[in-house]
């Protein structure tokens, strides 16, 4: 199992208030990790941290070094945007531009310099395969996107994300603004993409991330409390904390 | 509680009064403008109304051909240049600049849209047309200032309301194509830019029909000729002028073709508002 991500000691503060306090995880390639935890724990900030996309928010400063392959996202070195290529993301709200489905998925292989046409036309399709999506939507990819439905926009988004090749897929609570049906479909697909890539997803469901990760680690108000096996943490939690939340005790 | 209840129905008979007076004004005057200036029109023809280039109302030649060509010259002049400025400043406001420049630049903005048209004339009077006599040739009166005049005054009508269409598009745009790996000026000109587009139209049919209305800005400054510009250096008379500077002293058949020119004008707004309608629903059903 080779390391993915190295996260060390990572801070963040907004302006006076420190959301995260000193956070060491490793992360492992074609492993899906689950971060769980309730509101406000720090979860999402840490996700952020991954593809830096905390800098969009002013008067925010983090502290750490991330490694990804060796290779320190916070030095100066790093370009953000090429990193951001590497580590795509998928939100909770699921946001297609107002464009068609084939033009949502070009975009990124746009902007990063592919103009083909045959090469964009197999992208798009490659990705709609990889996202489950192109059986349903193969008939209509000049339609606008949002015509879709709220877990078709899901998979678009997350087949937007697959056409710019990262390696690593942040995942930010994508199931919950879906329906049972449309989430267990995209349980299925983060248990088919991890074969291919490394997938850190932020949940409120604890079945969920039991359901779909490898590891998971639980925040608690800026910590990290635990981080072992999914099967370690919900079966035998050794953290006090740990246990009173899986069981539901808060939260 | 009677007297709650009583003065509840004095207050909606109040506006019930309100808003009628101001859709009665509306009709009133619209029926009375074509009422006046269609029987001109009906006799000399639209056809030769509308494009005759002949305006001699003493000799009963009642062509407004110079007067429309002027008035679009001059509109599209202005458009030329504004649209463009009013759009980069609206991005660099709503996207680039930090929160307290985008502050000064709004209440400036704020300011250019409360001068009154007569001093924007004024200005071009003393300032743009000497500088074109001087520079540029001709008597300085002429398309080209009324086209610089009447682009500085819509600036604020398109930087406004194309700035609030850009704020109006979901930040989550914004996010998800930074979180793709495009850059901030990418994701402005290829996601938000086009999301907004509907609103953007929307600010320039606006500033078009601003533009189109406006007269005492553009009376001082364009010449009024009433012949057909040659130039951009050439004096020209639009539509607005042609009535405000004839009115004095119009009577009978010339007082009738002056309210044409109104009708004319009434049809050109119209038919404008209704391309802004059309362009903001075109907006709704975009999912904007």
């Amino acid at each position: 199992m080779k390391t993915k991500l190295e996260c060390k000691e990572v801070k963040v503060f907004y302006k006076d208030f420190q959301a995260l306090h000193g956070i060491d995880m490793d992360i492992f390639e074609n492993r899906v990790t689950a971060l769980i935890g309730p509101s406000g724990c720090g979860k999402s900030t840490f996700l952020r941290t991954i593809n830096r996309l905390n800098e969009l928010i002013e008067g925010t400063r983090t502290e750490g070094e991330i490694y990804l392959d060796e290779k320190n996202i916070y030095s100066n070195e790093i370009d953000v945007v090429a990193l951001r290529k590497k580590v795509g993301m998928v939100f909770q709200k699921p946001s297609v531009f107002p464009m068609s489905i084939y033009e949502n998925i070009a975009y990124g292989p746009k902007i990063h310099g592919i103009k083909n046409k045959g090469k964009l036309d197999s992208i798009v399709e490659k990705s709609l395969v990889a996202a489950n999506l192109w059986q349903e939507v193969k008939d209509r990819i000049h339609k606008p996107a949002a015509g879709l439905s709220g877990g078709q926009q899901q998979r678009l988004v997350i087949a937007r994300v697959l056409a710019v090749e990262p390696e690593v897929i942040l995942m930010d609570e994508p199931a919950s603004a879906l329906d049972p049906i449309s989430t267990s479909k995209l349980e299925e697909l983060i248990g088919e993409l991890k074969k291919q890539y490394t997938i850190v997803i932020v949940t409120h469901n604890m079945q969920q991330a039991a359901r779909v990760s490898d590891f998971t680690g639980f925040f608690l108000n800026g910590f990290l409390i635990e981080y072992s096996k999914t099967n370690d943490l919900f079966v035998n939690p050794h953290d006090k904390k740990t246990e009173d939340y899986i069981t539901g005790r808060f939260g | 509680m009677k007297k709650n209840k009583l003065s509840e129905g004095l207050v909606e008979i109040l506006l019930r009064i309100s808003a009628g007076a101001s859709v009665l004004a509306i009709i009133i005057i619209t029926v009375f403008i074509f009422y006046k200036g269609i029987p001109l029109i009906a006799k000399v023809g639209i056809i030769d109304f509308l494009f005759n280039l002949k305006w001699v109302p003493t000799n009963g030649s009642f062509g407004i051909g110079a007067m429309v060509i002027g008035s679009l010259a001059v509109t599209f002049c202005s458009l030329v240049w504004s649209v463009p400025l009013g759009i980069m400043t609206a991005i660099l406001m709503a996207e680039i600049a930090p929160p307290k420049l985008a502050d000064v630049l709004a209440r400036f903005v704020e300011l250019l849209a409360g001068i009154p048209s007569v001093v924007y004339g004024f200005f071009g009077l003393i300032v743009i047309v000497p500088f074109i006599r001087n520079h540029l040739g001709g008597v300085g009166l002429s398309v080209l200032a009324g086209a610089i005049v009447l682009g500085i005054m819509i600036l604020p009508t398109i930087i406004n309301i194309s700035r609030d269409a850009i704020l109006a598009i979901p930040k989550e745009y914004k996010e998800n194509s930074l979180a793709l790996g495009a850059t901030h000026y990418q994701s402005i000109f290829r996601v938000i830019l086009p999301a907004a587009s509907s609103g953007i139209i929307t600010a320039i049919v606006l500033g078009l029909g601003r533009a189109i209305g406006e007269t005492m800005a553009v009376l001082m400054v364009t010449g009024n000729a009433a012949v057909l510009p040659d130039s951009l250096l050439a004096p020209v008379r639009t539509m607005t002028s042609n009535i405000v500077l004839e009115m004095g002293y119009a009577a009978g058949d010339h007082q009738a073709a002056l309210f044409a020119t109104g009708t004319v004008l009434f049809i050109f707004i119209v038919i404008l508002n209704l391309a802004v309608s059309i362009s903001m629903k075109a907006g709704t059903e975009n999912g904007n």
